[in-house]
């Protein structure tokens, strides 16, 4: 995996390429703990994201919840894939996909 | 039937992916049904390798079997850790909102949503699970 950020003021991209597995989602997940700092409006682009497992649906879940109280979070460019397993356990109902 | 065991460590999880895929693709198996099996394949590994035998470090076996008319795989997961059924875990439900959705029990979910059957007992101190997948 593989991660791009890039921040105009309070406004936060972070491309996700490749897998959000188990053994990735923990970079991640400890990439956000810092970054996610004064965002507002934070964009996922998984536009070169081909797979997710439950570990990476467990990070966006926690930043979700984080984003609620701090601003807004939005997912973009989601892959056929990886929005199967989104409907799957629901969380294409707690998340704004565009 | 082929098996492979490698010690249950997350590093090992790509060792067992490769095996199972090569052998899909051997079979022709679509693009989509060999990544929900990888999926598949990802959350129980890492259950095993998380759990089983923690602290400390053990065994996993993992055995492949096709059938014909229908095709079908069928997927075999064997540890000797702890006495441990996933199929009694609670399932998330999926339909509460964001603050009462809590972020555990989604592995083994995802798991029963993409095989069609699957099976658990514990026979000689083994944590035997065995799934089939029609494709």
């Amino acid at each position: 995996m593989e991660i791009k950020k890039e921040q105009q003021g309070s406004a936060l991209t972070i491309k996700v390429i490749g897998r959000l597995d188990a053994g990735s989602a923990p970079e991640l997940s400890k990439e956000l703990t810092t970054a996610l700092n004064d965002v507002t409006d934070l964009t996922f682009d998984f536009a070169e994201l081909k797979y997710i497992a439950s570990a990476g649906l467990r990070v966006l879940l926690v930043a979700q919840k984080r984003m609620n109280k701090q601003g807004s979070m939005k997912l973009i460019n989601v892959s056929e894939a990886v929005m199967e397993i989104l409907d799957m356990t629901g969380f294409a109902n707690l998340m704004t996909i565009v | 039937m082929e098996r492979i065991t490698v010690e249950a460590v997350l590093e090992n999880l790509q060792t067992v992916i490769d095996f199972a895929t090569e052998k899909l693709e051997a079979r022709d198996c679509s693009m989509k049904i060999s990544m929900q099996l990888e999926l598949v394949i990802e959350e129980i590994f890492v259950n095993i390798a998380s759990y089983a035998y923690h602290p400390e470090i053990g065994p996993a076996t993992f055995c492949m079997e096709f059938e014909e008319n229908p095709n079908a795989v069928l997927m075999t997961f064997i540890d000797s850790g702890k006495h441990y059924n996933p199929l009694e875990a609670d399932a998330p439900d999926t339909t509460l909102d964001i603050d009462r959705r809590e972020v555990g029990g989604l592995g083994i979910f995802l798991v029963r949503k993409n095989v069609d059957e699957i099976s658990y007992e514990y026979t000689d101190g083994k944590n035997i699970l065995r799934m089939k997948k029609f494709f």
